[in-house]
């Protein structure tokens, strides 16, 4: 029987670049719904995010989004938060005047500043946008993918490098968290839909992932 | 290990064909927006900027068409700009899978726009294109204005603090076109582009006059872009997209290759 991916919409993003990378990379059941039966009959989840992270989490509370993840995520099904969706994910963001996120990850989600400087003291831009590279910690979602590949990010805030739960890491005036993983759950900062063939790799790779880390 | 700078290939599209001619030799339909940018892609091109310049309203109903074949094809990321008005068209453009939408006149006619707008999408998605043209005489000091209208209609108003404020609005990106040096290959307004970039603290795309692979060189290194943009040097044939980036790393830029 074919598996079926469901993309969680909660009024908050392109939806339509994920649902057609995953349609390019695998013959799955795409679903973009809101739909929260639709969410737990799905074999995985992807639960992306663009915007202003005090917009996403009044929308996914007002959904119940944040039980309805809780739950898909201890089911033990393959679960992937992109950009916003990531940091959703963690227990707290600074952005929005400071935000209460849904607290899978410990850990604080933090403005780069107004003031960021690269290692050699030049002024750095913000948001950081554009083709970054990932150092990555072993996973499978790295399958096929070398290391320090680039992928394309745009946020103006960050994870904080938490240690064990990390996944990839990106410097950018800081060292960030720009992957997350934890068992069967999995998060990026960049938009993998949106990193040519690096972001279509670790898409084919979610989509073929058991969710055993 | 840094942020790549990026070369952004641009198309100018008319109701959902590209114009000024797109010559490249072994291509089915170089007039399709959605072949060209496949090539674009494959090429290694950072993201793709298209120009709508459609005056109908159907036309724009065929962009967002346009759009939606190409974000289905191509992933990498898509700014379409030209007759963005209304949150409506942003939504539109959005939704049909463009990552970030180029607001221009719109923004020097209601600057408040740009604000509404990055309320409700993000500044991630907001990127403030400029048109400005060099208004100090020789032996002044340098000064630039905004002009709309193709670079025919002067507004008075200064670019630098024109850029700053879009900025402070909640622009996410500064798309800045010298319309001196547009259409001359004579390469980038190098101090203007310098002057902008040094002023914002959101990246900046120069564009307008890149006839040479030094001019793009040129541009991140002494002008300070983030980002650059170039169409006819890319659309003839003179230069690949990965020629380019060999040759800005030779320079000790950052690329992705």
């Amino acid at each position: 029987m074919t598996e079926t991916v469901a993309v969680i919409d909660y009024g908050m993003g392109n939806l339509h670049s994920v649902a057609s990378a995953l349609g390019k990379v695998s013959t799955q059941n795409v679903v973009v719904t809101s739909d929260a039966a639709e969410v737990s009959a799905a074999d995985r989840v992807i639960f992306p995010g663009v915007g202003a992270i005090g917009d996403c989490m009044s929308e996914i509370r007002r959904l119940g989004f944040d039980q309805l993840l809780r739950e898909q995520v201890s089911s033990g099904k393959p679960v992937l938060g992109i950009c916003v969706g990531m940091q959703a994910l963690l227990s707290h963001s600074e952005e929005s005047g400071g935000t209460d996120c849904i607290d899978l990850f410990p850990g604080q989600v933090k403005f780069f500043g107004h003031d960021l400087k690269s290692a050699a003291g030049e002024p750095l831009k913000v948001p950081h946008m554009g083709w970054n590279q990932v150092a990555q910690v072993e996973h499978p979602l790295w399958h096929n993918i070398a290391d320090q590949s680039r992928f394309y990010f745009v946020h103006s805030y960050y994870v904080e490098d938490t240690g064990t739960e990390v996944k990839g890491r990106c410097q950018y005036g800081v060292e960030f968290a720009a992957a997350l993983g934890r068992d069967n759950l999995f998060a990026v900062q960049f938009h993998p839909e949106k990193s040519h063939t690096a972001g279509l790799q670790l898409l084919q790779n979610f989509v073929g992932w058991n969710g055993q880390s | 290990m840094s942020l790549a700078k990026r070369i952004i290939p641009c198309l100018d599209v008319d109701d959902g064909r590209v114009v000024k001619g797109v010559q490249f030799v072994d291509i089915r339909d170089a007039g399709d927006p959605v072949e060209v940018a496949k090539r674009y892609n494959e090429a290694g091109a950072d993201e793709i900027t298209f120009l709508d310049i459609t005056a109908s309203h159907q036309g724009r109903d065929t962009t967002a068409h346009t759009v939606e074949r190409i974000a289905s094809e191509v992933f990498i990321p898509l700014t379409v700009g030209g007759g963005i008005r209304t949150n409506d068209d942003i939504r539109r453009m959005l939704n049909a899978g463009a990552d970030k939408v180029g607001i221009n006149s719109a923004a020097v006619h209601n600057p408040d726009f740009v604000k509404a707008a990055s309320d409700r999408f993000g500044a991630q998605c907001i990127v403030v294109a400029i048109d400005a043209k060099q208004v100090s005489a020789e032996g002044e000091p340098l000064r630039w204005e905004i002009f709309t209208h193709g670079g025919r209609k002067p507004t008075g108003i200064d670019a630098v603090e024109w850029a700053t404020r879009m900025s402070d609005y909640g622009a996410g990106e500064i798309l800045l076109t010298s319309m001196d040096r547009d259409g001359t290959k004579n390469g980038f307004d190098l101090a203007l582009t310098r002057a902008i970039s040094e002023a914002v603290p959101v990246p900046v795309i120069a564009s307008g006059g890149v006839g040479n692979l030094q001019h793009l060189a040129d541009g991140v290194l002494e002008g300070q872009a983030d980002a650059v943009l170039a169409a006819s040097i890319f659309h003839f044939g003179e230069y690949t997209v990965n020629e380019a980036k060999l040759y800005m790393q030779e320079r000790g830029i950052e690329v992705r290759l």
